[in-house]
């Protein structure tokens, strides 16, 4: 399952949906709204997803995932929209038969997204918003 | 002269005045519509990527575009 949905993201149902009877654990990323950026209070984010795109791009991402670890189940589901502090923005779960390979391949899947799927994220304050970079040190392209 | 409708996402948005917009370009190539849109739009200039995608896909430089494609500005992403 690949979710993109601007309602609250059911985490359960996206660690049933990764659950295996065959896997020894499901581990489980949740990414949090944090209430702080660069020393600023955040007052809330606003996510944008290139939506034909982003499904695509993920799905090549577990691909790769399935390649390297013996995935058993998996699901990712995004949230976009206006979220503020303390809202779950991403959920990853996967199942494998022996934990190492779930805590890995979890890491693996939200590091790629966070680096590789068209989806962008702005964070707005009291005194303006700036839309974020996940890699400031990324070389100019142009 | 040729056409091409963009979809903007992201801070491009902002530089286009909008999510989508059309740009008339002597050139049919996605480096053609680069450069066009850089000076067009020189805010995109300042970015520290552009990607552009074809039809859901990154597309390479020298690419042939024709008027049905869709084509989006990929500005550096911050999922998760």
């Amino acid at each position: 399952m690949i979710k993109i949905t601007e309602k609250h993201i059911d985490v359960q149902k996206v660690i049933d949906t990764a659950s295996s009877l065959g896997a020894g654990a499901v581990n489980v990323f949740v990414g949090t709204v944090r209430n702080n950026a660069h020393g600023k209070n955040v007052l809330w984010l606003e996510y944008e997803a290139y939506e034909t795109m982003v499904v695509g791009e993920i799905r090549k991402i577990i691909d790769e995932a399935s390649h390297r670890w013996p995935l058993l189940g998996w699901a990712i589901s995004h949230r976009i929209g206006t979220l503020k502090p303390g809202e779950v923005s991403v959920v990853v779960a996967v199942s494998t038969p022996h934990r190492k390979d779930s805590f890995d391949a979890c890491q693996f899947i939200i590091n790629s997204l966070k680096e590789k799927a068209p989806i962008w994220k702005k964070e707005v304050f009291e005194d303006g918003e700036e839309w974020i970079s996940a890699r400031p040190e990324m070389e100019m392209k142009v | 002269m040729n056409t091409f409708r963009i979809k903007a996402f992201g801070i491009t948005k902002d530089f286009l005045g909008g999510k989508e917009t059309s740009l008339e370009i002597d050139g049919n190539t996605v480096g053609e519509l680069r450069a066009a849109l850089l000076e067009r739009y020189p805010q995109l200039i300042g970015l520290r990527s552009l990607y552009i995608a074809v039809n859901s896909d990154y597309a390479d430089e020298n690419l042939i575009l024709n008027g049905a494609d869709e084509i989006a500005l990929i500005p550096p992403v911050s999922g998760g």
